[in-house]
């Protein structure tokens, strides 16, 4: 019963219109899949079973690689890595043992990456050891091309970046800038969280990318399950499979197996085969789509994207950093600060008042480089009732800043619960990170 | 390129024309193509995906998929002896009826006040390992064990300002190579020798490459290989003494009949939670959880969420939100924060805790004396078959054992395909990890095998082996 009401007090994306969740493409995980998932002949395999006993998921694990090889035209994908952010670490793992196999480890020490990718495209290379370099956009929102020609040379290992980046702005310059990396030296890493509204249109073999990866939570239909499990399924062209975490799934003689045979492999990044429950509830989304589907999804996304960005924008309050006459593609990164000038109320005080119409959205990674942020991604999930509902549901809140600030000031009102007092969340003496510090010091207190 | 389109999908509601038609007119355009405006003509596809025809149906999809999924032998269908680092225990239906609640599965990163139950949900997991292992402070889990034992060597290296690490000689194979990886080229990596006849730590070797480098100390309890590693104390006061940590790898299972490795010096503790309630997944339901004590110095050390609980404007009523959440990859750092943070595994947490809620302390301890008593009697059945050692080591064991088949003349693959043919998976075949062992099988029983299961096992090898 506990537990159940908890579950009543998460809003998950079946139960709101979510479109508030921008970069997480939050759309509908379809039943289906997951009851197949369910299934013991999935959930009771243990993952060192002798492969004769395991043809079936085997099989799933690579039609799926294949599938996604046709979707990006990389040539060998691993389901290792647990989640994008995992993914980012495989592909800075094997950007460096590359380097090191050709004796440029030491030389090779920085990656460049681009303010609107992923926090985890600057931290993982981090935590491999790079110093990173991050390029600012350029006033169009575009990555800076003559800061990024500056910041290539003989020390650039790879460049890690997403595209569209979280703006939703795509980079029509892409392959210049690949072509810049690939020419000193480099490695280009494709950071694939925002595919949604790419597929079947462009792929990140043309734009010059050396690997790449998708999170087969977010663009694939898998669900999120509160922050996981997911899945990052990372690709790499044929230069770069014997260096893929061990093993591989492979196919000879009518039979599938565990391939171990990576020369220069980087060895592990997860414990056994990576999460292959959601390898399966991705090969069933495609199978239910195909290339056609997949491209009605790309164009239902970027055109319910598109549409939402025209509808939002046509409150006073709400604008965009950037151009407004160019089309986002999936997803749109707002901005607030007019509002906010006008009457006080900030992104975040909305975000707590939107809960009280049942729904949600998120502001932005941190730092703030747009202010009084708000991302939206719509995926080809919703109809477009469901779009109308959220778009009059943000002006009538947008409205209430002008006419009734208070209202949204004590935001949320419907809410499980009160304003938290946040205070105590950076004191080390009064954090509770757990039941027992709480009791013990309010005892002490 | 112009596609026919995939329309009136139950996936995308606007994929119906109509609906189309008055959207695209919103936005003055014409037509779907006009769409991706601002990617360039030449890196556009200019033929279509070559996929296979999808699935005309769900029964479709579902008639394949359950077809193909059948050519997999399971855990149901065979007895499993196979343990080593996923194990097969009991998943009471409570925890699947609260993971699959769609709420739950279908949430994602939503805030304090609309995902006000995800949020508690996952301080309440923090608090029941928290109690489990008597520390202070568990992270929003990380992948799997391997990453925790990882992130925890990293964390060391971070708070000791120092490049080493000693690892015990013991460990998986596989987890040594992602902890090498993820400490390439931060922390070095030595292992740590082990007695033969015991399997214990050869705390002579641990002294001789304790250094002023050394970072962590890292082993585990139950080891690897199964035995309980009782001294523990000494190598954390070893440790101590030279100025590093003490990591302790814990399989929370062990934890209602052995003591928690808080009790003999342990400054991190990792492990996995997958034996609370999480099925095995062909290994996709590991998860890895890190602790430390509420000192300020180690928490800094995160690269996780952790989510703590606070008073609201309300009296009497709790909240929760991020602990130091700067300190993270997804507060104003970036690539200053510790390490980083993205999607791990939350919805095997919030199975964790329900799981520890069900069982309670008394749970734990009846679900380990189970598991103690259970694999005794098969280490004890199994040392009867000519040829065989129940037990390698001559140590305490919990749930996992070597066996020993060195004097059989036969090798543990062949054993292993034999026991196939009769409905059972044998051990993990040791012979490659560990040559120095020659023919051993790690072998696991937990509280799901009945002394039926265990009889067939053993006399299925005398069959095997006595011929």
């Amino acid at each position: 019963m506990h537990y159940l009401r908890l579950s009543q007090e998460t809003l998950g994306a079946d139960i709101n219109v979510e479109i508030g969740q921008g970069t997480c493409t939050m759309k509908y995980n379809p039943k289906v899949n997951e009851y197949i998932a369910r299934k013991p002949e999935m959930t009771e395999l243990h993952p060192l079973q002798d492969e004769s006993t395991v043809q079936g998921i085997l099989e799933i694990m690579y039609k799926t690689d294949l599938c996604l090889r046709e979707i990006s035209g990389m040539d060998q994908f691993t389901f290792q890595p647990g989640g994008g952010s995992q993914a980012i670490l495989t592909m800075a793992s094997i950007v460096r043992k590359y380097h090191r196999e050709r004796g440029e480890e030491e030389q090779r020490d920085e990656i460049i990456t681009t303010v609107y990718s992923h926090p985890s495209d600057a931290a993982a290379p981090a935590t491999k050891g790079y110093k990173v370099i991050t390029i600012m956009a350029d006033e169009e929102g575009y990555p800076d091309y003559e800061a990024f020609k500056n910041a290539v040379s003989e020390r650039t290992a790879a460049f890690f970046v997403a595209n569209p980046e979280d703006t939703g702005i795509f980079n029509s310059r892409i392959k210049e800038f690949t072509d810049l990396v690939r020419k000193a030296g480099g490695l280009n890493c494709y950071d694939q969280a925002n595919a949604n509204g790419l597929l079947g249109i462009t792929r990140a073999k043309e734009a010059g990318f050396d690997m790449c990866f998708f999170n087969l939570h977010k663009t694939f239909a898998a669900p999120h399950g509160c922050g996981g499990p997911g899945g990052g399924a990372l690709g790499v062209t044929k230069e770069l499979i014997d260096y893929l975490p061990k093993p591989i799934v492979g196919y000879k003689d009518g039979k599938y197996f565990l391939n171990y045979d990576l020369d220069k492999s980087i060895g592990k990044v997860r414990l056994f085969n990576g999460v292959p429950q959601t390898v399966l509830k991705a090969y069933a989304w495609i199978m239910s789509l195909g290339a056609e589907g997949l491209y009605e999804v790309a164009k239902v996304a970027a055109l319910n994207n598109n549409y939402l960005f025209k509808k939002l924008l046509e409150h006073k309050g709400v604008d965009v950093p950037y151009r407004r006459d160019i089309q986002r593609v999936e997803q749109v990164r707002y901005t607030l600060e007019k509002l906010t000038q006008d009457t006080g109320i900030t992104s975040g005080d909305i975000q707590r008042r939107v809960m009280d119409f049942g729904m949600h959205y998120w502001t932005s990674h941190h730092p703030y480089y747009v202010p009084e942020p708000i991302t939206l991604e719509p995926t080809e999930t919703p109809s477009k009732a469901d779009l109308d509902e959220y778009i009059n549901t943000l002006h009538h809140i947008f409205d209430e800043a002008y006419e009734n600030p208070e209202i949204i000031k004590k935001a949320p009102h419907r809410s499980t619960i009160h304003q938290v007092d946040e205070s105590s969340f950076d004191d080390p003496e009064k954090w509770a990170p757990t039941w027992r510090v709480y009791l013990r010091k309010t005892k002490e207190d | 390129m112009t596609i026919g389109g995939f329309k009136n999908h139950p996936y995308i509601p606007n994929s119906v024309e109509e609906v189309q038609k008055e959207m695209l007119k919103e936005l003055g355009l014409d037509s779907l193509e006009d769409l991706h405006a601002e990617i360039p003509e030449e890196l556009k596809l200019k033929s279509k995906l070559n996929l296979p025809e999808p699935f005309k149906s769900e029964y479709e999809l579902r008639r394949n998929l359950e077809q193909t999924l059948e050519k997999n032998k399971t855990c149901k269908d065979y007895i499993n002896f196979l343990g080593a680092g996923c194990w097969q225990h009991y998943v009471p239906a409570i925890c699947d009826e609260i993971n699959g609640r769609s709420e739950f599965l279908t949430a994602y990163a939503g805030e304090a006040y609309n995902d006000h139950g995800r949020f508690q949900a996952l301080f309440e997991y923090e608090s029941l390992v928290a109690e489990l292992i008597d520390m202070d402070v568990v992270n929003v889990p990380t992948y799997d064990w391997a990453q925790a034992a990882a992130t925890s060597i990293r964390m060391a290296a971070r708070i000791t300002n120092r490049k080493e690490a000693l690892v015990v000689g013991t460990i998986d194979r596989e987890k040594l190579l992602i902890i090498k990886n993820y400490c390439d080229p931060a922390v070095n990596i030595r292992l740590i020798n082990y007695d033969k006849e015991t399997g214990k730590m050869d705390l002579e070797d641990l002294k001789a490459k304790l250094s002023e480098n050394t970072a962590a100390v890292y082993f585990e309890n139950p080891s690897f290989l199964g035995f309980i590693e009782d001294q523990g104390q000494e190598i954390s006061d070893m440790a101590h003494n030279a100025g590093a940590i003490s990591i302790v790898g814990v399989d929370p299972s062990s934890l209602g009949v052995l003591a928690p490795p808080s009790h003999y010096g342990a400054d991190i503790i990792c492990g996995d939670l997958q034996p609370l309630g999480i099925h095995m997944n062909y290994g996709g339901g590991q998860s890895g959880f890190i602790s430390t004590r509420d000192e300020e110095k180690f928490v800094m050390e995160f690269p996780s969420r952790l989510f703590g609980v606070a008073p609201t404007v309300k009296e009497g009523e709790y909240g929760f939100g991020d602990i130091a959440y700067d300190r993270t990859s997804f507060g104003n750092l970036r690539e200053k924060g510790k390490e980083f943070v993205g999607t791990h595994t939350s919805l095997w947490a919030i199975t964790a805790g329900v799981y520890l809620s069900l069982m309670g302390p008394k749970g734990m301890y009846e679900l380990g004396q189970n598991i103690m008593q259970k694999s005794q009697y098969a280490i004890q059945e199994l040392g009867k078959i000519k040829g065989v050692k129940g037990s390698r080591f001559n140590s305490i064991n919990f749930k996992e054992f070597v066996v020993d088949f060195n004097d059989t003349g036969k090798t543990v693959e062949e054993i292993n395909k034999e026991l196939l043919k009769r409905g059972i998976f044998g051990g993990k075949d040791l012979s490659k990890d560990f040559p120095e062992l020659g023919q051993c099988g790690l072998y696991c029983v937990t509280e799901i095998h009945l002394k039926e299961d265990i009889d067939k096992l053993v006399n299925s090898l005398r069959e095997i082996i006595e011929g």
